[in-house]
């Protein structure tokens, strides 16, 4: 199905499922502004958010099924296969993390509902973000997904690392947005325009690849993105942020927040500035040290969450690897590692959030000791999330991992794979200490897991992660067809082998 | 139909068998595990008989698997593999027999993992695909952490983590190597697979790559071998383990890494391997190996830790065996693989059942206990002349065709490692008697009991298997003739043909 976006009625469509959550979100306002007080009140508007995100899934679906694409050069908004696969995603990260908010909420007494509400509104930004074809689209995307995770980050007002976490976050969020906005500028300076295609297009026919003002704006642009995604060295705000925000709120910026930045990095940088060789040694640069620095700042690290937060910072760093390669291998790397990623994060993040007892946020790595003769359950599960985090055979992560190392080898960089496995080496020596204390340490005293809880809908989704993460472990396959098309319908501007015959 | 299916139902049946473990009731445990891996070795002795010496790689069985990348689950067995098969078949329920009193917490979790260990172990042996291959190396990891960590001895934590990171970081940089040859071939034939087949055919010479990726395999092998500088986890993990994972540990798992270099690294680069400064390095630091374990293990307090020191020394044979690539050599090389699986696992079987009894590994802790237990005695005694490499026994039989055949290549290398053998003739005599004759001195050692019916059913086996390899190796040999023929075959010319 062809949609030409010129036309009102067809625009409409092709927005159909920002436009399905959108009314959604409205009629979230609504409920939350009729009942926000009791914790029935707080479970009907999980419940209703799950349903707008299911509905919103459907909508998707449903424009992905009719293959609906937008010929015609330049759209504001991209109709690709990329697009709704990032959109699932998105939808997919939101719906668990609604799902490990039940029980969290009512256990920390934060009875807001706007809770949900927000995180649909981050949710909408992320679609935005990534089904964007213009710079400008992204920025808004960006901007509504950022401002909501703010708020989501400082939701539990009376605890001051929450509070200090959103006000950092808030801070450094607004400079980094400055940045982008400011590259934004500099581009539309160099090339006239901010829509993506034309970008391509102008840089080829205009031979901008090394005019100062596009790469100077280049460099903004990977600035901004940079913080977004915590790559070193514009990381320093996610440990803290990540600890200090509720624990199922860090799993969602753990997962769909930084994978809504990648998504739209990757589609700037493949359809915009594939021509413009200068950002892959930049983002070669950035991934390097991230993952040194990453993986090394998270074996020092002797909280759980903390060192969650370090270790999502080393995963940006493998991210970036798979973007630096660029085009379709690349690309296709990073959705399938950002969903394999995306699964076991959050699963880890629920069941840190499982632990943690009310107000006792901190939880040690030594405080699971003996956990797998208690809760056997929640030891596999936790224990299969660090191996799919180390990358280990047998798991999503270690194919998610394989397919990154692929596309760093075939694209002739080697030594780049070799730096990612020597320091996913040095994550073995974090990851491991939480299988090691879970099954070979005792508990300290008989009662230590007596107060882990988990409710119905939070053990449902923790039991389809896990499955999901052995499941693609074994049989990668349609998943990875899933990542190959979709990762082939991000296509550069103007491919180099054949130059516009404008002029 | 048994042709084809049996590696993949020796693969799932320990599975399968886990899988049961899990819902049993923890008091019959030992008794299904035991079960299952008596099954799964009687499942596996047919293939002794219909295995054709002269019909290169049998029972093969290949089926797609991630196909967009061209992986197959491809398995078969040749004369190398079906030796390392029946080795670890053999020794998985003797194993369990043997855990019977000494695992005493968590029994389910226990066997649950030593089966689903023999699954890793054998994929290894099996794989005919990388992609399979690394899979089921890597696997293979997580049941034997968990052995060494929960039911280990004092240092375990600290063991069981050595282990998997050493392990850890050699077989990843394999893992791009991997990579790096799957993607040349690719770009020679436009065709993207990982089998072990294809790859050989097609990757060709890789020039200075080779070197990159050769340094990669090599690592990731030599760390398992181990091999003289990075044999440092081996000691701990052995000394560590329960008396179960260290009969595995020596018996089976040491060998991944010798038959990773038969399997990977000496056919995929001849080239490398054989440059003159590669084989130089390898002879010594195999020599190094010989030597140094020898002598730390003469010294040694603990008598597991020697048995662990022994290991370096005998696998240093076996390098040094592989590298000289003489028929005999190799043969006997792989002679050393099969007898190192059945002395030293005896060994560690019998210093565990003295541990069950005294509670101490020490060799000051006895003395003159032959008195006390004579057919304990007289076992240790037999087992630690094999170890040797006594005449008569299986240990001869290998030592003999390695430095036969090295003496073809490296003379002097041979002759340094004869010494070698007079070094572990000192070793274990010297311990030997200083546990079981010498003096009744220590008023502890008068009551011991002596060897069970159970102990006996451990060790009557592999007793029988030491003596049948002593007296008539031909069956072996022959089997495995064609097979070490076939690779001197591929890796001589195709050297030969690089230096030209």
């Amino acid at each position: 199905m062809n949609l030409d976006l010129s036309n009102t009625s067809e625009l409409m469509l092709a927005l159909l499922p920002e436009i399905v959550l959108t009314s959604w979100a409205m009629v979230l306002l609504v409920v939350v502004a009729w009942r926000h007080q009791t914790v029935r009140d707080l479970r009907l508007v999980g419940w209703l958010t799950l349903v707008g995100l299911a509905g919103t899934a459907v909508a998707v679906w449903w424009l992905w099924w009719n293959r609906t694409t937008a010929p015609g050069i330049g759209p504001m908004v991209a109709v690709d296969d990329f697009r709704f696969v990032a959109d699932w995603l998105f939808l997919g990260a939101a719906a668990l993390t609604v799902l490990f908010s039940f029980e969290y909420l009512e256990r920390e007494q934060l009875l807001a509902p706007e809770y949900y509400l927000l995180i649909v509104f981050a949710t909408l930004g992320m679609m935005i973000m990534a089904g964007g074809g213009d710079l400008i689209v992204i920025f808004l995307g960006l901007e509504l997904m950022s401002v909501s995770v703010y708020v989501l980050a400082g939701l539990d007002r009376h605890n001051a690392k929450s509070a200090e976490a959103a006000l950092k976050y808030f801070l450094l969020g607004a400079f980094a947005s400055a940045f982008l906005l400011y590259g934004i500028a500099l581009v539309y300076g160099a090339t006239g325009t901010t829509n993506l295609v034309l970008i391509g297009v102008q840089v080829a026919s205009l031979n901008l690849q090394t005019n100062l003002l596009l790469l100077l704006g280049l460099g903004l642009l990977l600035v901004g993105f940079g913080f977004k995604v915590a790559a070193v060295p514009f990381h320093m705000w996610a440990p803290d942020v990540y600890d200090g925000a509720p624990t199922p709120v860090t799993g969602f910026m753990a997962t769909a927040v930084k994978a809504a930045a990648f998504a739209a990095l990757a589609r700037v940088l493949v359809v915009a500035f594939s021509d413009t060789a200068a950002w892959h040694g930049i983002i070669v640069g950035l991934s390097v040290v991230t993952m040194i620095v990453g993986n090394l700042v998270a074996l020092a690290q002797r909280s759980l969450k903390r060192m969650l937060a370090y270790s999502s910072v080393a995963h940006a760093g493998y991210l970036l690897v798979a973007v630096s390669v660029g085009a379709a291998q690349g690309t296709a790397a990073v959705l399938f590692y950002l969903v394999a990623y995306g699964l076991t994060s959050v699963a880890a993040f629920a069941l840190l959030a499982a632990k943690g007892r009310a107000g006792e946020s901190d939880v040690q790595i030594d405080d699971l000791a003996g956990l797998a003769a208690t809760r056997p359950w929640l030891a596999f599960g936790l224990a299969v999330c660090m191996l799919s985090l180390l990358g280990f055979p047998g798991t999503a992560g270690f194919i998610g991992k394989w397919y990154i190392l692929a596309a760093a080898v075939a694209g002739g960089k080697a030594w780049l794979a070799a730096v990612l496995v020597l320091t996913s080496v040095i994550s073995a020596g974090y990851y491991l200490p939480v299988i090691m204390a879970m099954y070979m340490r005792s508990a300290p005293f008989a009662e230590a897991h007596a107060g882990m809880r988990i409710g119905r809908p939070g053990r449902l989704a923790l039991a389809v992660c896990i499955a999901a993460l052995l499941y693609f472990g074994l049989r990668p396959n349609r998943l990875l067809a899933l990542a190959q098309e979709s990762g082939m319908t991000l296509t550069p501007a103007v491919t180099t082998a054949a130059p516009p015959s404008g002029n | 139909m048994y042709d084809q299916s049996v590696v993949t139902v020796l693969l799932v049946w320990p599975l399968l068998a886990a899988a049961v473990l899990w819902l049993a009731p923890e008091r019959l445990a030992k008794h299904i595990a035991l079960a299952a891996g008596t099954i799964e070795f009687a499942l596996s002795v047919p293939l002794w008989w219909r295995f054709v010496p002269a019909g290169g790689m049998q029972f093969e069985l290949s089926r797609p698997w991630v196909s967009a990348w061209g992986i197959n689950y491809h398995v078969g067995v040749d004369g190398i593999s079906l030796f390392m098969v029946l080795l670890t078949t053999f020794l998985v329920p003797l194993s369990i027999l043997g855990s019977y009193h000494y695992i005493t917490k968590r029994e389910r979790a226990f066997y649950a993992n030593l089966l689903v260990l023999t699954t890793g172990m054998i994929g290894v042996f099996v794989s005919l695909d990388l992609f399979l291959f690394y899979v089921m190396w890597e696997v293979m990891l997580i049941p034997m952490y968990f052995i060494i960590g929960i039911w280990g001895g004092e240092r375990r934590l600290y063991a069981a983590i050595k282990f998997f990171l050493y392990t850890m970081f050699g077989s990843l940089l394999m893992l791009v190597a991997i990579l790096g040859l799957y993607f040349t071939a690719a770009g020679r034939t436009g065709v993207h697979s990982f089998d072990y087949g294809f790859l050989l055919a097609n990757v060709g010479s890789l020039g200075t790559a080779g070197w990159w990726f050769f340094g990669a395999f090599f690592l990731a092998f030599a760390i398992k071998v181990p091999m003289f500088p990075f044999h440092t986890w081996l000691p701990d993990a052995h000394v560590e383990a329960p008396t179960a994972g260290s009969v595995i540990l020596a018996g089976v798992l040491l060998k991944m890494g010798t038959y990773g270099f038969l399997r990977f690294a000496l056919p995929f680069f001849p080239a490398v391997a054989l440059h003159p400064t590669v084989q130089a390095i390898i002879v010594v630091l195999s020599l190094t190996g010989i030597i140094y374990g020898g002598l730390v293990a003469m010294v040694q307090p603990d008598v597991k830790k020697l048995v662990a020191y022994s290991s370096v020394s005998h696998l240093g044979f076996v390098m040094l065996g592989i590298w000289a690539l003489t028929l005999q050599s190799v043969q006997g090389a792989l002679m050393i693989m099969i007898n190192h699986g059945l002395s030293t696992g005896a060994l560690f079987f019998l210093v565990g059942m003295l541990y069950e009894r005294r509670h101490s590994r020490l060799i000051e802790a006895y003395g003159g206990i032959a008195k006390v237990v004579p057919l304990f005695a007289t076992v240790l005694t037999i087992v630690s002349l094999s170890s040797i490499g006594l005449p008569g026994t299986n240990g001869f039989v290998g030592e003999f065709l390695v430095l036969v055949g090295a003496f073809q290549t490296y003379p002097v290398a041979a002759g340094i490692a004869t010494t070698g053998v007079i070094v572990a003739a000192a070793y274990l005599l010297w311990a030997l008697q200083r546990v079981i004759f010498n003096k009744l001195d220590k008023a502890e050692n008068e009551k011991l009991p002596d060897l069970s019916p159970r102990e006996l059913v451990v060790l009557v086996p592999i007793l029988a298997a030491i003596f049948w390899i002593g007296i008539y190796p031909k069956p072996i040999l022959s089997r495995m003739e064609p097979a070490a023929q076939h690779l001197i075959d591929i890796v001589k010319p195709a050297a030969a043909a690089a230096t030209r």
